[in-house]
């Protein structure tokens, strides 16, 4: 028996979703009397995971096959999650690994979990807490297979640390016969994205156009955060769709997140409450947002904003 | 070309989610039922495909006969024929056994999904009935281009965007993107009209167990009031943030 975690890098370096897993791994793995065997590809330097009780790393190398390809991933993860004799595999919540996990799943004969949001609380038969119906609810789901394929959500479990010292092995690429191939990957690098985020800056209609989106931007900026938006904004050019959050949008799990002139719509709300923190500034104390916030600001995002960004340049520096 | 546009019925957006049966069942009481939007980006793609080069649209869902009026809807909005699978969607696993039952009988060249329910939101339809079925999957997909049986594609990342290609068949899991909102059809009356000659037919069920059981459902603890901060006063938001919620 064993727990499984497929650890997510980027570029050789391991992401923070990668040691989120990890992490929760090594809770399982420490719950159940296990070991805990990690399996990134193309990592430069897998030390980190020391950090984080990983007792075997095993790297694969794509070779010239730079890209995420879901097929050739699964068919490299399944023969090591058969040799390790893994009961649990978990993937995380990101764009690659939410595309993995039900291929995963059918692959190595598993149940499939996705949405998870904590330990498992029973091993026999294993019972997770998933969220559903757009975060407005959980289910208790029980696993009628012997293995099982989680996919925890994002800063569900956050970094735990526990030493160890990983025995490190190659794995090998296997290249499936599938026809599907990755050309091309066109990805913004120098901005942190929602998904990766810790804080997100969101902002609504009640900026009244693209030429205010400096204020997002630059709280964004001295916060270290991803920007955001509703969907209106989007629908209506003042920013690109791939800010869009909310039901229809992307979903944000962020530590904190700051909505500033959002009303705070049950569709725009779905997509964000699984977020810790969540900020709300905005001019109208009736507006549904702030029954959902755990912050507020009753005021205008033209005065307020500026004077917070300013605030927190002086901390920072 | 043969589409199949797997279709969803899911909860109207801003239903009030309760249970029922001690939270073991979802109660449906008062609820409006819709296709699952992002099947509806998919179905507006396919029947894109239609108009241009005459490829067959059907649609299907496994669940009880109350889905039959969003299975209309789809012939309404275009789709030339619509079966329902006689079955309690229990979980995706078992969805997807019975939509790669049909997949076999029928040989879809193209096969749509959606990125992801609105319901249970298990993003796991898609990705498990191309593997039932052997073929590439493309997750969260926002632009299609088919040349003979090659197919290009692009699925939306962390952060960007990737191109990618693969031979029909093929499942892809739709979103926003692949159309834009304002290309979704609403029916007119001849549509409406015309649905009701179509053909709908029910399928009985495969055997198969389900993955994963639902043992209960509950919902989010209501939180403590929201604590409001004077406008004139963001240092006390920032040190509340620091200290007390720890997030700065
Ligand atoms: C099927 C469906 C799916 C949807 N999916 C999504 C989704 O995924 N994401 C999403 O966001 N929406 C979604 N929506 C839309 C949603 O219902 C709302 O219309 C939308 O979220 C509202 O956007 P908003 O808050 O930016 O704008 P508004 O509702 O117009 O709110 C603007 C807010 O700004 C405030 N304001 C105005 N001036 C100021 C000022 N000077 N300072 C501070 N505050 C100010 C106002 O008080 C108001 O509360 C969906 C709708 C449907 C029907
Ligand atoms: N009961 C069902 N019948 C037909 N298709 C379904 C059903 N449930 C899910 N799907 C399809 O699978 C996709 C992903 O659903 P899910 O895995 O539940 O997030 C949906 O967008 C639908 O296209």
């Amino acid at each position: 028996m064993s727990v499984v975690v497929y650890v997510e890098s980027q570029n050789g370096v391991i992401k923070k979703a990668g040691l989120e897993v990890a992490s929760y791994g090594r809770a399982i793995a420490n719950a159940t009397n296990t070991s805990l065997i990690a399996v990134t590809f193309n990592t430069n330097d897998s030390s980190v995971l020391n950090s984080h009780g990983v007792d075997k790393v095993y790297n694969i190398n794509t070779a010239e096959d730079s890209f995420f390809n879901v097929d050739r991933y699964s068919a490299s993860l399944v023969p090591i999650i058969e040799k390790e004799e893994a009961s649990i595999v978990v993937v995380s919540a990101t764009a690659d690994g939410r595309y993995l996990g039900p291929i995963l799943a059918v692959g190595a004969q598993a149940a499939y979990f996705s949405n998870v949001v904590a330990l498992p609380s029973s091993y026999a038969p294993l019972t997770v807490k998933r969220s559903c119906f757009t975060n407005k609810a959980f289910n208790e789901s029980v696993s009628n297979q012997s293995k099982a394929v989680i996919c925890l959500s994002s800063n569900a479990f956050g970094l735990k640390e526990q030493t160890s010292n990983a025995e490190n092995l190659e794995g090998e690429y296997l290249v499936s016969n599938s026809t599907l191939k990755v050309t091309a990957v066109d990805k913004v690098t120098d901005k942190v994205t929602i998904a990766d985020a810790d804080i997100v800056v969101s902002g609504g209609r009640g900026l009244k156009g693209p030429e205010n989106w400096h204020l997002i931007e630059d709280l964004a900026a001295v916060l270290g955060a991803a920007t955001a938006c509703s969907k209106p904004v989007s629908d209506m050019g003042w920013r690109p769709h791939s800010e869009h959050v909310g039901q229809t949008g992307k979903p944000v799990a962020s530590n904190l997140y700051i909505a500033i002139g959002v009303s705070g719509a049950i569709q725009h709300l779905a997509g964000i409450n699984s977020s810790k923190i969540k900020v709300v500034i905005n001019n109208d104390p009736e507006a549904p947002f702030f029954k959902a916030a755990d912050y507020g600001i009753v005021g205008d995002a033209f005065e307020v904003v500026p004077k917070l960004i300013q605030k927190l340049r002086a901390i920072k520096q | 070309m043969n589409i199949l546009v797997c279709i969803s019925n899911v909860p109207d957006t801003t239903s009030k989610i309760n249970f029922k049966d001690e939270n073991k069942s979802f109660d449906t009481n008062g609820v409006q039922f819709i296709i699952n939007p992002n099947d509806e980006f998919g179905l507006t793609r396919a029947v894109w495909l239609q108009q241009k080069s005459g490829a067959k649209v059907t649609v299907v869902t496994a669940g009880d006969s109350s889905c039959e009026p969003i299975l209309r809807k789809c012939l309404a909005i275009g789709a030339d024929q619509a079966i329902r699978i006689d079955a309690v969607p229990s979980d995706g696993f078992y969805v997807a056994n019975q939509l790669a039952a049909l997949c076999k009988k029928e040989n879809y060249d193209l096969i749509i999904t959606g990125r992801e329910s609105i319901d249970y939101n298990g993003s796991m339809v898609g990705g498990m009935l191309a593997s039932l079925l052997s073929c590439p999957y493309v997750a969260n997909c926002i632009q299609l281009d088919i040349e003979g049986t090659t197919v290009t594609l692009q699925r939306e990342i962390d952060g960007g965007k990737e191109t990618l290609s693969a031979s029909l068949p093929l499942v892809l899991g739709a979103q926003k993107g692949l159309v834009e909102e304002s290309d979704l059809i609403i029916p007119n009356m001849r549509g409406i009209m015309q649905a009701r000659q179509k053909p709908l037919s029910v399928e009985a069920p495969m055997e198969i167990e389900a993955a994963t059981t639902v043992k209960h459902f509950e919902k989010p603890q209501s939180k403590g009031p929201v604590k409001l901060v004077d406008a004139d006063d963001v240092d006390t938001l920032i040190e509340l943030l620091q200290n007390e919620a720890k997030v700065l």
